[in-house]
């Protein structure tokens, strides 16, 4: 693979690693608010949350989250995928604005430019560092 | 929310923050390790199908102390999230962990963490701070 060029079957990873940890995250917060207060005595009713609709589709992308995740780390580097990773709040913010028609603050919408401008930056860039191949002892001669 | 500085209740916050941002990017950097040795899971996928994926995964004793490490970063979140309020622990935590795995990321993963790396993990971490508030 050249080292700046990215499939488009990546480009739909990287899209899942950003899109699926900030959805996992809303539909559990979701779930979660629509329970009744769970107590610390009860401890076994967390096991029943997890079987309510928001709550599994919650857990469901977050394991498509973390498998998208590592697959990335497999053929990027760390400092590469956590910018695209920071990317899914903005996905979360401009649907929040467009489609939910929640008003965004300023300090907000400045969030959304500079995360914006710094994955613009990396993507700019190498995807993966090429590490030094090992010298062999005839190379050495 | 604010902390009024270098009270005791100012240092168990940045002492709880601390731990979160230390264990999850501890946890990260040994993920991304294990990732790096493993290879293209692509292209073991390919070869190997997506079972043996699994397995390459699976076998990889650096990728289970990465996920010891991320569990540990979650507790952590959740005895901070008891003491500390969510506005405060999840901007703090979520931005410092973007430029400590840079730092980890350079010194441990040997990245190349360029000019162009370190401004767009400056711009991200100050911009995920701003989302979170």
């Amino acid at each position: 693979m050249p080292n700046n060029r990215l499939k488009p079957r990546q480009y739909l990873i990287l899209g899942l690693v950003a899109v699926c940890a900030p959805l996992g995250d809303s539909c559990l917060s979701r779930g979660m608010t629509l329970l009744p207060a769970l107590s610390l005595h009860h401890p076994l009713s967390l096991i029943g949350a997890v079987f309510t609709p928001w709550i599994a589709i919650g857990i469901a992308l977050l394991i498509g989250f973390f498998a998208s995740y590592l697959t990335a780390l497999s053929w990027a580097d760390l400092t590469y995928v956590l910018p695209a990773t920071a990317f899914g709040n903005v996905i979360v913010e401009v649907l929040a604005r467009y489609w939910l028609h929640e008003a965004i603050s300023w300090q907000r919408w400045l969030g959304v430019v500079l995360v914006t401008v710094g994955v613009g930056f990396v993507a700019q860039g190498p995807v993966h560092t090429e590490l030094p191949a090992k010298e062999t002892p005839e190379e050495s001669r | 929310m604010s902390l009024p500085l270098f009270t005791t209740h100012f240092w168990m916050a940045a002492g709880m923050i601390l731990a979160i941002v230390l264990t999850s990017s501890t946890g990260e950097i040994l993920t991304a390790g294990a990732m790096k040795s493993i290879g293209d899971l692509d292209e073991i996928r390919a070869q190997s199908g997506i079972g043996g994926a699994i397995r390459a995964v699976l076998t990889c004793p650096l990728f289970f102390c990465g996920v010891f490490f991320l569990a540990l970063s979650f507790f952590s979140l959740l005895f901070a999230l008891n003491h500390l309020s969510l506005g405060l622990v999840a901007p703090a935590s979520a931005s410092l962990t973007l430029v400590t795995n840079a730092i980890g990321a350079k010194f441990f993963l040997k990245e190349n963490v360029d000019r162009r790396r370190w401004i767009a993990a400056i711009l991200v971490c100050i911009g995920v701070y701003f989302l979170a508030h």
